[in-house]
């Protein structure tokens, strides 16, 4: 290639990122990549958003991600810019969200000397990414950048990072295009196991009391994934449930539909898990949250796991028949079968099954407490879903107690309408992750549930907000205590309550008024309505305080240490004190 | 320590002891290939150390100039769940191309090499060398008051000629960790 052929490393970044259809980054601009924000201002199709602090532009892509099943891009510079995306990068991790990161560093000459804002970004980024790139040299960059968009992509998503030296963005090199990389470092998908898929459709054919235990992986599969899902649903008549990560897969109004299970999930869901004879995992992992116990768990149960990770297999739970493979694909599979050998099922045993599930559901286990002169953090998520349901809506929360009520009491019909920090539960997660997905659903309703503390981890957003007039509904439920941490101090702790308030708060009227937004308080019940519709109906971003009962707790709720079916259902007795070994759990 | 005899049993065997539903750790030897890329061997160990899983040997080199591949043995002791999870650990990472438990696989052929340097004079001197001889150790340097060995074998037998030496002035060792590879005509 001749040197007229060659273009700087800054122009091949930016030239990768529109050939892999990237049309909105989000970022910081800092010393050690300034070339390539030199290019960014030079060119027209990608949109730059400019966050306030790194940490929320790796939210902000993972909501930008999690709504669209596109992939997120952040910029970031070197040292404190790297590191400051260190919880997003863990946070997408964890909940398997492609995103993909590109970082500044200090020139290659100069790594290793403790130059001014160096830091070993691969080595502190490497148990946090699926994989991480330092790249030195111009000619590979394009073609780590495009496999930095294949791994993330691929298999189970995930995180990615590619560390870019000021020099290399300086240097010359050559561009390489999208579909001339080497596609050898992608992981095989295995192909289905059909003994073992047979074996477990004859399980499911005997089931007596079986039950659908569905998590992300099924959104994140796609809308094949969703729509199989649905037909194995109607077509069985078994009962679903879904973990945090899986709302929305199965639709909320549908008549198989128990609610969410595990810690703060339904007692007809977690019953249900606890007395079945054959669950049928899919796309989730037994995550602690999930099983409770892990010896109690579902001991009479006859366990099918599919799963795109096979280190997911038998990692907290052991599975009978582990179906190795993309959710959509092996459910398509397994229903085309199971529907050839004449759709069995068990039809009486199930009829009497359910009956035992509508005697669990007439508990009513989401039941609370309701007030006439103080608004229940219950009633006002309720009264949020009931009011804005009918909307072209999506929903991000914080990390508590208000994300728990919000999976409890808002309805989701379709997937990625429902952005959470599961895995990582990460507070301040929410108000970045409400500005990704307003960029990418510009007309949308969005609203981030929030508690009044993990919404001031990221406060400083506002300004984007501002900037890119993006009307996010911050619809904070302010108890002016860390409402989770309370509880569990309540419950495990002699109600000791540890620098578990919220002191100082500002007033969060006129913290909006201040930036220019608008801010609407609402402490009666009577008005809440008004004042939800309000906020609906304001054509820019808005900050709800909305104060609630400051002792609630959230129920119902699995102690740590317990198995399913020793669930609290309301306030604590005597018998279900959490146990010294339940105590050392989180 | 009491024993703990299941009911109904009479006889007292050493199996009987055993619960039947623990799992048993066992000692593994992983042979990984990988890209040889900057860092790639600290993924490897960052796994290990980040999910709480044992080292007991690694020994690693490139294998493959070409490919620019290495292969690393890895020595872990687990149970069979936990020594499963690490190689669907190992396997999703994006520089490993194959992950073979050769405990599993069948018969290996398993070597370590190690360097001792004895010190001493006298009889002591010349039975050391003696036991060298036993052991066909090689004399790679000697001065005259100490030999230092070279010695290739497994590592029961490195352990062994180390406690013979111990006594007769073993001033130091150094061993390189096991590197193995499958038995027989196929490759692995």
């Amino acid at each position: 290639m001749t040197q007229a052929n060659k273009i700087t490393g800054a122009e091949i970044v930016i030239k990768a990122l529109i050939d892999q259809g990237v049309d909105t980054v989000f970022g910081y601009p800092g010393g050690a990549i300034l070339p390539i924000y030199d290019e960014l201002f030079q060119q027209k199709k990608i949109k730059h958003i400019l966050v306030r602090h790194e940490q929320a532009a790796t939210h902000a892509a993972e909501g930008y991600a999690r709504s669209t099943g596109k992939i997120g891009v952040v910029f970031v510079t070197s040292g404190p810019g790297a590191t400051n995306s260190v919880t997003g990068l863990t946070d997408a991790l964890m909940d398997s969200v492609p995103i993909v990161v590109i970082s500044g560093q200090v020139p290659t000459f100069m790594i290793g000397n403790d130059a001014f804002q160096e830091a070993d970004t691969v080595g502190i980024t490497r148990p946090c990414t699926k994989h991480n790139w330092l790249v030195k040299d111009t000619n590979k960059l394009a073609e780590t950048i495009h496999k930095a968009f294949e791994v993330a992509g691929t298999g189970r998503p995930g995180p990615v990072l590619v560390d870019v030296p000021k020099d290399v963005q300086f240097a010359s090199g050559c561009y390489t295009k999208k579909n001339e990389i080497n596609k050898t470092f992608i992981k095989k998908e295995p192909s289905i196991d059909l003994n073992m898929l047979d074996e477990a459709i004859n399980r499911l054919e005997l089931a007596e009391r079986p039950i659908i235990y569905s998590g992300g992986g099924v959104i994140n599969s796609g809308q094949s994934a969703v729509n199989s899902l649905r037909n194995l649903v109607a077509g069985t008549n078994f009962p679903i449930t879904s973990t945090l990560m899986g709302l929305g897969s199965y639709p909320a109004s549908g008549k198989n539909w128990l609610g969410m299970l595990g810690m703060h999930g339904t007692y007809e869901a977690n019953m249900s898990m606890h007395g079945c004879d054959f669950m049928l995992c899919i796309g989730a992992r037994f995550d602690d949250r999930i099983t409770g116990r892990i010896d109690a768990f579902s001991p009479n149960s006859y366990k099918v796991h599919i799963d795109i990770d096979p280190s997911s297999i038998n990692k907290n739970i052991t599975v009978e028949a582990p179906l190795i493979g993309d959710v959509s694909h092996i459910l398509r599979t397994l229903t085309t079968r199971w529907k050839e050998r004449g759709s069995k099922i068990k039809k009486k045993k199930l009829e009497t099954w359910w009956k035992s599930i509508n005697d669990w559901k007439a508990v009513k286990s989401l039941g609370y407490e309701n007030s006439s002169n103080v608004i229940k953090p219950q009633y006002a998520v309720q009264r949020l879903e009931e009011l804005t349901k009918s909307y072209n809506r999506f929903v991000s929360t914080e990390v508590g107690q208000h994300q728990m009520w919000a999976a409890q009491f808002m309805g989701f019909e379709e997937p990625n309408r429902w952005m959470t920090s599961g895995g990582l539960g990460t507070m301040g997660y929410g108000f970045p992750a409400s500005i990704g997905i307003q960029i990418a659903h510009p007309n949308s309703l969005v609203i981030n549930v929030a508690g009044e503390a993990s919404w001031l981890m990221n406060m400083q957003e506002l300004g984007t907000a501002v900037q890119y007039r993006l009307p996010v509904k911050q619809f904070i439920l302010n108890n002016e205590r860390l409402g989770m941490v309370r509880q569990w101090q309540e419950l495990l702790h002699g109600e000791r309550y540890s620098h578990s308030w919220s002191d100082a708060l500002p007033d969060f009227v006129k913290l909006a008024e201040a930036y220019g937004v608008k801010g609407i308080r609402c402490e009666d019940p009577t008005n809440l309505d008004d004042c939800i519709r309000e906020m609906i109906d304001y054509p820019g971003p808005v900050i709800f305080d909305c104060l609630v009962e400051k002792h609630e707790n959230c129920f119902p709720m699995i102690p740590s240490g317990k198995a399913h079916n020793e669930m609290i259902l309301g306030e604590q007795t005597e018998d279900n004190r959490i146990s010294d070994d339940g105590a050392v759990l989180v | 320590m009491s024993l703990k005899l299941k009911k109904g049993v009479n006889k007292q065997s050493a199996y009987n002891l055993r619960d039947p539903n623990l799992d048993y750790e066992a000692a593994h030897t992983l042979s990984i290939i990988v890209d040889n890329e900057s860092g790639v061997l600290a993924r490897v160990i960052g796994l290990f150390s980040g999910r709480g899983y044992n080292i007991d040997s690694l020994t690693v080199a490139e294998v493959d100039p070409n490919g620019h591949r290495s292969r690393i043995t890895i020595v872990t002791t687990g149970t069979p769940k936990v020594v499963n999870q690490i190689k669907a650990q190992l396997n999703r990472m994006v520089p490993v191309h194959k992950v073979i438990d050769l405990t599993l696989k069948g018969k290996a052929v398993q070597r370590e090499l190690a360097i001792f340097k004895v010190v001493g004079t006298g009889n002591q001197r010349v039975e050391s060398l003696r036991l060298a001889d036993v052991f066909r150790a090689k004399v790679v340097d000697s001065t005259l008051k100490s030999f230092t060995f070279e010695l290739t074998g497994t590592s029961e037998k490195i352990d062994a000629f180390a406690e013979l030496m111990a006594p007769l002035g073993l001033n130091e060792i150094a061993r390189t960790g096991i590197v193995a590879l499958l038995r027989g005509d196929n490759s692995s």
